[in-house]
Order: C-alpha cells, then structure tokens, then sequence
C-alpha cells in the first residue's frame, strides 16, 4: 500500500473571501509506517486529514492510494476523529461491528471479528455497555477497534487523544504504540502534541501556519521499547528540545 | 424507623405532588359547590359532572364521540407523520430541498389552521375528509420543520464515520440518520400530538355529527354545563394518556437517549 499525497492545496471561499489553508503539502506513507503532521491550530492539519479521508476534494494536486485518485471517502482510509464519533444508540459490540455490517460481512465473520478486535483494545468485557457507559479513554478505544475491524489500508487518526485527560492521554499512546508495535498498522496521526508524535510516528512533518505548510519533516525512528523509557530518554529529549525551537519560530508558536 | 422515612419516601415519588395538584383543584371545586355561592348552572358539581358522564356512556353517546374524535385523530396525525418524516429528513439533508421549501413552508405554517375550514368544506363537503385534512394541514409543517432540525442536529462526525467506514449515502441515511433522530421524532410527534386534538375539536364545532367537540357545542345549545364538563375532562384525560404513550414508547425504543 502506498498513500501519497502530491503538490495538494485547498483554499475555502470565493473572490476576496477566498482563502488558502493548505500550500502545496506533499508527503507519503507506506505500508507499515506511522506517519505524524504536527501543526498548531490554522496550520489546516485538520484539513489535510479530511482531504486524505476523502472528505474534501483538494484545490489542486493529487492524493492517490495505490496510485488511484482518491475521489470520496472509502473503507480503505478508516478515520478516528477526536470525539463524539460513536453511535450512542449501539452497544460497544455493535459499534465495532457497525463498518463490517456496512459492508454485508457474513454474520459469523462480524462476530469473530468484533470480539477479536475488542481483546485488541482490551474491552472484551465492555462488550455490551453503550458509549455514554464508558469513559472517554475507553470510547475512543472503541472507535480505534471499529476502524481497524473495517479493515482499512491505513488509519486516519484525527488528534484522537486530544479531548482526554493529561495521564489518559499517555496511557493511550502506550496503548497504541504497543497495537502499531502488535499489528504492524499503517497509520496518519495528526496532532498538535510534538511529544505524542514523536514518541508515536517513525517520521513526523512539522506545518507551518497561515497557510499550512510542510517546513520540516524528521525521521523519528527512536530505539524501539516502551514509552515511559523512551520518554526521558536523550535522543528524545534532544529531537523535543530541537522540533520544539523549531515550533517556536512559527508564526503563532506552540509553546512547548 | 420505617414510619420515620415514610413521608419523605413517599414525597419523593416523581408522581405524587401532581396527584395532589389535582386532587387539591377536585376538593376546592366539591367545596365550592357544595357552599351554594356560585350558581349551578355555570359551575356544576363534581358529582352533577360524574352522573352526566355516566348517563352519557351508559346511552352509548360517550363511546361514539370518542371513537369518533380518536379516529379522526390518529387518521389526520398518521397521514401528517408518515408525509413529514421523509420530507423532513430529505430537508434537512439536502439544501437544494430545503432551500425550496423552508421558506414556503414558514409562510404556510403561520396560517391558523381553523381559517382553512371554510375553504376545506368547500373542497371536502361535510364528511370525515375535511376533519382529517385539517389536522393534517395544522401538524404537517410543523412535524416536518422540527424533524429538519433534529437531522440538522445530527453530529458531523457520525455521518462522516459511516462514510469512511464504507457505508453509501443511503446506508448512512438508515443506519445512521434514522435511528439517530428517532427519540427527537417521537418528542416531535408528542408535542404536535396536542395541535391535533386542539383543531379536531374546533373542527368538530364547526360541522359534525358527533365527537367530543360536536356534544360540547350542542351541550352549550341546552346550557348543559355538566356536560361540557365531561367534555372537557374527557378531551384532557385522553391527551394526557396519548402523551403518557409517547413517552413511554420513547423509554422503551430510544433507552440510550435518556
């Protein structure tokens, strides 16, 4: 599999209104590869993800998965967004079988599947709770195993962890650094964290604001092992220190 | 121990201070009555009203009305929510659609319903028919402009969840859409359900043989103020009873909205 988004630009609005949010953004994923956009807000990150979904149509350029235009949203791009994305009237279950259902699955494959991908995000017991039953580490847990069971070629994550709690937050990148390590999942992350996409993604792209941009872009392969070590660990800490200077300099800096 | 906790257990039960609201209006209205100051034949008693409406159910008369008034109804009602939960959800997923109908139908729905009658009987003559068409003309715009702004109100991400999961426009319309605005529909119909009842009687005044609206206008003719009441009372108890249905039917179907 192979994502590849080329010379892409999106402007919103006409004539005088007209506004260009994303300036000739190219990058690429491959099978395998967790890839990060970091950017403060106006960067247009959130739209670049929507455009990959197929959500919007890019003003210019291409995005081809496969070396096919993408020209809607598919099931090959699973999307997790940052929150209320669950059917609040389906059960955990019926929510991670909701996309195989879509696709008229078999009823015995839509059961396997879903129990298996419920022990993948370690929710097997919460199996027939409903959303508003569940805390909001464990609703988008829910969300990652109904994207994955759809079977989709590469994983849009929408600042997935963005609306939770500082220490969820951690314990939900360990949980999806160890899936991604698990799986060999194919993902996009977006997010504002530098931190999340470092310890995260194997390269990360830094957007530049007003419009967004790709100003830099680093291989973050860090020795692999758990999070909490990686953490404070020197290469790290360096990478943070550096990307962080770099952020900084942009318009509107992130303050890390 | 027990009898120390039996009052404010009993207090708090969700039903028990309206059960005393209209047992405190009964026993004002028997008092009143029964002290002779207000002329009986404006107020009856509570007893007077309870012997009319039994002589009425006992001649068959209260049984007809009913069925009548209830018939036409859930007839005028049905053909107002099967019409409006399609165009409703066609409105406020298209905005070609909406943009061709909302302002059309904001005009038509500050028309008062009874001004059609005049024009339905024309139409309709005096049957069932023109009964039923004004109840659906007064609860048509209305069911239909609140069900466009429960499918407005339907989160984005849902929607576009559907889609990236592979599901097609149509599949997010039923899988999606549907089962998402359903508890706002039930609301809907319940509160429009009251509209109904309101232009049934009024359409009754005007031309009918019988139903609950046609006996309080002939009762007023004889000046039966007893029976008027058992009207009244009857129209309300049935209304309460439609409403208590609905909310029901809503806990049932739509638990995970509650």
């Amino acid at each position: 599999m192979h994502l590849s988004v080329d010379s892409v630009c999106k402007s919103f609005g006409e004539g005088k209104a007209r506004k260009l949010v994303l300036d000739t953004v190219s990058f690429s994923i491959s099978s395998g590869e967790f890839v990060a956009l970091v950017g403060s807000s106006g960067s247009g990150k959130s739209t670049m993800m929507r455009l990959v979904a197929g959500l919007e149509r890019p003003s210019a350029g291409r995005i081809t998965v496969d070396g096919v235009p993408v020209k809607g949203p598919g099931s090959d791009r699973g999307m997790v967004f940052q929150k209320y994305s669950l059917y609040p009237w389906l059960t955990a279950a019926q929510n991670v079988a909701f996309g195989m259902r879509l696709q008229r699955l078999p009823q015995r494959e839509v059961q396997e599947r879903t129990s298996y991908f419920l022990e993948v995000v370690g929710l097997s017991d919460a199996a027939r709770r409903l959303p508003r039953e569940l805390s909001g580490g464990m609703q988008q847990r829910v969300a990652i195993a109904r994207a994955l069971a759809a079977e989709p070629k590469v994983l849009l994550l929408d600042e997935p962890f963005g609306a939770l709690d500082l220490q969820i937050r951690e314990s939900m990148q360990e949980f999806l650094h160890g899936l991604w390590q698990r799986t060999g999942l194919t993902a996009l992350l977006i997010t504002h964290d530098l931190e999340e996409a470092l310890l995260l993604a194997q390269r990360v792209h830094i957007l530049a604001p007003r419009p967004g941009r790709i100003v830099r872009s680093v291989e973050a392969d860090l020795p692999p092992g758990e999070l909490a070590h990686l953490r404070i660990s020197p290469e790290f800490l360096a990478l943070r220190e550096e990307l962080a200077a770099c952020l900084r300099g942009l318009d509107g800096g992130l303050g890390l | 121990m027990r009898e120390s906790t039996f009052w404010p257990r009993l207090l708090a039960h969700p039903w028990i201070l309206g059960i005393a609201g209209i047992l405190i209006v009964l026993l004002l209205w028997t008092a009143v009555t029964a002290t002779g100051l207000v002329d009986r034949l404006f107020l009856p008693s509570p007893a007077a009203v309870l012997a009319a409406g039994q002589a009425q159910a006992s001649a068959g008369i209260l049984g007809r009305d009913l069925v009548a008034s209830v018939t036409r109804v859930f007839t005028g009602f049905a053909l107002s929510a099967v019409v409006a939960l399609p165009l409703g959800i066609a409105m406020g997923t298209n905005r070609a659609i909406c943009q061709l109908l909302e302002p059309l139908m904001g005009l038509i729905r500050y028309m008062p319903a009874p001004a059609f009658i005049p024009l339905l009987i024309i139409y309709f003559g005096l049957e069932e028919l023109p009964k039923v068409m004004l109840i659906f003309i007064g609860t048509v715009f209305f069911n239909t402009l609140m069900i466009m702004d429960a499918v407005k109100f339907v989160p984005h991400e849902l929607v576009e969840t559907a889609l990236t999961l592979g599901g097609s426009r149509a599949q997010v319309l039923t899988r999606v859409i549907t089962p998402c605005i359903a508890p706002q529909v039930l609301d809907t119909y319940r509160i429009n359900m009251a509209s109904a009842w309101n232009l049934v009687i009024v359409a009754e005044l005007v031309a009918a043989n019988e139903g609950l609206g046609k006996r309080i206008s002939l009762a007023q003719r004889f000046l039966r103020t007893d029976e008027i009441f058992v009207g009244l009372i009857v129209i309300g108890v049935i209304g309460l009873l439609i409403d208590l249905g609905f909310r029901l039917l809503m806990r049932r179907a739509c638990s995970w909205a509650n």
